[in-house]
């Protein structure tokens, strides 16, 4: 199953052309962009790790390219986000996040029923991948 | 082919297509740098002439490119070799705006650095100093002042090498994303050249930056107080140029910087001498520096620069 989040998630994957105009809007907004990487893709879990630092004053995707392809050789296997951070004031949040890697097997999610009381029905998600231990997910 | 076909033809299936270098010219806005080049840098004749043919190449490159032609896109890291003050961090940022504009950078901005800034003090330290820098500086200008610093062969555990071998690899493979400019004194960067074969056949463009003349140097102090608001009073000019010949002769002669560090204390000896005068002073007072200024420095009554500590 195909995981989409973020930003332009029901499009095909980016390019990395496409990746760097986004990253080049980004960047001239004035946004701090980050290469996060993850092997556990709930939808709620928000804490990726990073790749180095956020990326202050750069002027030119290439650069933030360079880092996004050397995290995909890195972590071949992994899910990668780029996110952009604004830091103006009253906003100071993440403005846009997308995936620019992925496993090149997606087992999905399991939909977990519990009963409760009556006839009411509590639902989660459960990824499969995450039975394994952490770092064998993928 | 002729005119007659049909308008959805492209234009680069004929050897006739006409060509207007002129209008490309003006499109590129260039012209406009190279003369503001030629009005604000004085002399450094030869390196204005490089700049010129550089700029002619890579607008005939590309008019190629839009006429489908092959256009291998040219390498254009280039070393800047000449004495301290000649100008080369501000030709260097003249080329990056030059570069913006012809398209061959996207942002044009310059991002100078010394070999404090590349080399790192631990092993491991160096390559992700030097890959922040570049990252940096993609999309622009890299110009590394005293390049001769990051190879130092009497270590042999210097991280120097290091720094210079990533150099290396970007300056081959990121050749559309960034420039790099070397800059140093002349001798030095042609030891640092002979020991490092690699930079040197990566580097296409060797630029010399000549001292600058004594004529040169006054017409340089007049721009300079000009954008300070300040100027010469009617004696002065005679005198600062005789301070300019003797100050040439003396050691540690810094061509244009050296002028601007006179035309520094130039400005505080007037302050002094308008502050003791004790009469009214006009707006022209306050913007004209007098032969005094420049009579009382050390280059006139001991010979030897101000700067330097008297034992």
């Amino acid at each position: 199953m195909r995981l989409t989040q973020g930003t332009f998630s029901f499009l095909p994957d980016l390019t990395d052309e496409q990746i760097s105009a986004q990253v080049k809007y980004c960047l001239d907004s004035g946004f701090a962009v980050n290469v996060e990487y993850t092997d556990d893709p709930h939808p709620r879990n928000t804490y990726w790790e990073m790749w180095g630092l956020p990326m202050f004053d750069i002027r030119d995707p290439a650069g933030i390219l360079m880092e996004i392809n050397a995290c995909r050789k890195a972590r071949p296997q992994r899910y990668i986000r780029v996110s952009a951070f604004d830091d103006s004031h009253g906003v100071e949040s993440l403005r846009l996040s997308f995936i620019v890697n992925r496993p090149t097997d997606e087992p999905g999610f399991r939909l977990q029923r519990e009963d409760l009381g009556g006839r009411s029905m509590r639902y989660s998600v459960h990824s499969y991948a995450a039975d394994k231990p952490e770092g064998q997910r993928y | 082919m002729t005119d007659a076909e049909p308008a959805n033809e492209p234009p680069a299936t004929s050897d006739d297509t006409p060509v207007d270098l002129q209008e490309e010219l003006r499109n590129a806005e260039i012209q406009d740098v190279l003369d503001t080049l030629d009005r604000e840098l004085i002399g450094l004749k030869p390196v204005k002439t490089r700049i010129r043919e550089t700029a002619a190449l890579l607008l005939v490159d590309r008019m190629r490119k839009k006429l489908e032609l092959a256009s291998e896109s040219p390498t254009l890291h280039m070393s800047f070799t000449g004495n301290p003050g000649t100008g080369k961090t501000t030709v260097a940022l003249r080329m990056a705006e030059i570069l913006r504009r012809l398209g061959y950078v996207r942002e044009g901005h310059l991002v100078a650095v010394t070999r404090d800034d590349l080399v790192g003090q631990y092993i491991g330290h160096t390559a992700p100093k030097t890959k922040e820098v570049i990252k940096k500086a993609m999309g622009g200008v890299l110009f590394i002042d005293e390049a001769y610093y990051l190879y130092r062969p009497e270590n042999e555990r210097d991280y120097g090498q290091e720094s210079i071998e990533i150099l290396l690899q970007v300056m081959e493979n990121n050749r559309d994303d960034l420039v790099v400019i070397l800059a140093g004194y002349k001798d030095r960067m042609d030891r640092f050249f002979q020991s490092n074969q690699g930079i040197r056949s990566r580097i296409a463009h060797h630029l010399d930056f000549p001292d600058y003349t004594a004529d040169e140097l006054l017409a340089i102090s007049k721009l300079m107080l000009a954008d300070q608001n300040y100027r010469f009073g009617a004696e002065t000019e005679p005198v600062f140029r005789d301070y300019i010949t003797r100050r040439m002769q003396m050691p540690h002669f810094a061509n244009a910087r050296s002028i601007r560090n006179a035309l520094d204390r130039a400005r505080l000896r007037q302050a002094n001498r308008l502050f003791a005068s004790k009469r009214q002073l006009t707006r022209g007072d306050l913007m004209t520096i007098e032969p005094e200024d420049f009579l009382a420095s050390r280059i006139f009554s001991e010979g030897r620069p101000d700067g330097e500590q008297s034992s």
